[in-house]
C-alpha cells in the first residue's frame, strides 16, 4: 500500500494501463447506453466517449500526449480494421459487382463534393490558410486524412478533429436525412456514409443494416484513395 | 485467431512496404484491403490456398470482430480534441457549421448520384 494515495496516482496517470482501460470502459458504458436507446443517432458512442474522457483529461489535468501512451493501441487497430474491411467486401461480392458502375460515379462525385464543398465555405466564412488546409482531407478515415495535411504542410491533430468531428456529424444525420427524403436503397444510403462519415459513418450504417455497412465500408475505403488524389489537386485551384 | 490476425497485419505490412517502396500515392491500409481480397477470391479458384486462417471461418472471424466495433477505434484521435480548445474557442462555431453543412451536401449528392446512374445504366441495359 502506498503511505501517499497522490504518488499512486502519479504512477497511474502516466501509465498505459490506466487510459486504456478510460478508453475501453467509457466506450463501453456508451456503446451500452447506445444500445439501451436502441442506437438512438444521437446516443452515438463515439460523441459520448470522446467528451468524457476529454473533460476527464481536463479535470486531471494530464496531456493528450499521456493520454495517448494508452489509447494509441486502439489507435492502432485503424489500419488491421480497414483491411478487415475485404472479408465483407468478399461475402457480397455479387451484390456489390451489380451496382459497380453507379458506385464508381458516386465516388468521384461524393469525393468532389466533399473536398469542394468544405473548401469553399472556410473561405468564404474567412478561416486562415491552415485551418482551411486541415478541413480539406475531413471525409476521409483518420490516418489517411493526417497523411494528407501532412504533406500540405497544415495541422494534423486539427485535421484528425474535423474527420471525427464530421464523422460524428454524419452518422448523426443520415438515417434520419434520408427516411425524410424518402430514400430507402440501403447500397445507396450506405455507401453515401461512408463517402461523407468515413469509419464512424460505417459502423452507423452496419447498426441500422448489413448491406448498408458494407457498401459504407467500400465507400470510404474508395473514398481513402480517390480523395488522397484530390486533395492536392482541389487546394492548389480553390485556395488562394 | 492468432494466424488470422497475423494474415490480416501481413496483408497491411506487405502493403506498407510496397506503398513506401514505390512512393504510390496511396494509404497503406487501402492496398492491403485489396490484398486480402484478391487472397480471399483466390482460395477459392485455388483449393491450395485453403489452410490455415484462410480455411474453416479464420480471417472471416477475426475480421468482423475488429469491425463489429469499428467506432470505438476513432475514440483516441477524437479526444485529440482536447488540444484544439484554443482554435475551437476562436473558430469553432464556424468549423463545426462548415462541417455540418458539408455533410449533408456530400451525403445528398453521393446518394443522389448513386440512384440516378443505377437508375440510367440499368434501364440502358434493358433496352436492347
Amino acid at each position: 500500500m502506498s503511505d501517499n494515495p497522490f504518488s499512486l496516482w502519479v504512477y497511474l496517470s502516466q501509465s498505459p494501463l490506466l487510459w486504456l482501460t478510460v478508453t475501453l470502459l467509457t466506450y463501453a458504458v456508451a456503446d451500452a447506453v447506445s444500445r439501451a436507446t436502441r442506437r438512438h443517432a444521437l446516443a452515438n458512442p463515439v460523441l459520448h466517449s470522446i467528451w468524457i474522457i476529454g473533460a476527464f483529461l481536463l479535470l486531471t489535468k494530464t496531456s493528450y500526449t499521456t493520454y495517448f501512451g494508452g489509447a494509441q493501441f486502439v489507435h492502432f487497430l485503424l489500419g488491421p480494421a480497414t483491411v478487415a474491411l475485404a472479408v465483407p467486401l468478399y461475402e457480397n461480392r455479387k451484390v456489390v459487382a451489380a451496382v459497380i458502375l453507379p458506385m464508381l460515379v458516386a465516388l468521384v462525385v461524393g469525393s468532389v463534393t466533399a473536398i469542394v464543398s468544405v473548401v469553399v465555405l472556410a473561405e468564404a466564412a474567412g478561416l486562415p490558410r491552415t485551418i482551411i488546409l486541415s478541413l480539406a482531407p475531413k471525409s476521409v478515415t483518420a490516418g489517411v486524412a493526417m497523411g494528407i495535411s501532412e504533406s500540405l504542410h497544415a495541422d494534423p491533430s486539427l485535421t484528425a478533429v474535423a474527420v471525427v468531428l464530421t464523422g460524428i456529424m454524419g452518422a448523426i444525420i443520415v438515417t434520419p436525412l434520408m427516411n425524410r427524403t424518402g430514400i430507402t436503397d440501403f447500397r445507396a444510403r450506405g455507401f453515401a456514409a461512408g463517402i461523407a462519415a468515413h469509419g464512424i459513418g460505417t459502423a452507423r450504417a452496419f447498426q441500422v443494416d448489413t448491406v448498408a455497412g458494407v457498401f459504407a465500408g467500400i465507400g470510404m475505403s474508395l473514398n481513402a484513395l480517390v480523395t488522397s488524389l484530390l486533395v492536392p489537386l482541389a487546394v492548389t485551384l480553390l485556395v488562394r | 485467431m492468432i494466424a488470422s490476425l497475423s494474415l490480416i497485419l501481413l496483408c497491411q505490412l506487405i502493403a506498407e512496404v510496397v506503398v513506401r517502396g514505390l512512393g504510390l500515392p496511396m494509404p497503406g491500409p487501402v492496398v492491403g484491403l485489396l490484398l486480402l481480397l484478391l487472397l480471399l477470391l483466390a482460395r477459392d479458384r485455388f483449393a491450395a490456398l485453403a489452410r490455415g486462417p484462410l480455411q474453416g471461418d479464420g480471417v472471416e472471424g477475426a475480421s468482423r470482430g475488429l469491425l463489429a466495433h469499428l467506432s470505438l477505434l476513432f475514440v483516441p484521435a477524437g479526444v485529440g480534441v482536447v488540444q484544439e480548445l484554443h482554435l475551437l474557442a476562436e473558430h469553432g462555431i464556424a468549423i463545426l457549421a462548415i462541417l455540418a453543412v458539408s455533410v449533408v451536401i456530400t451525403l445528398l449528392a453521393t446518394v443522389a448520384t448513386f440512384l440516378a446512374a443505377s437508375r440510367l445504366l440499368t434501364r440502358e441495359r434493358e433496352t436492347p
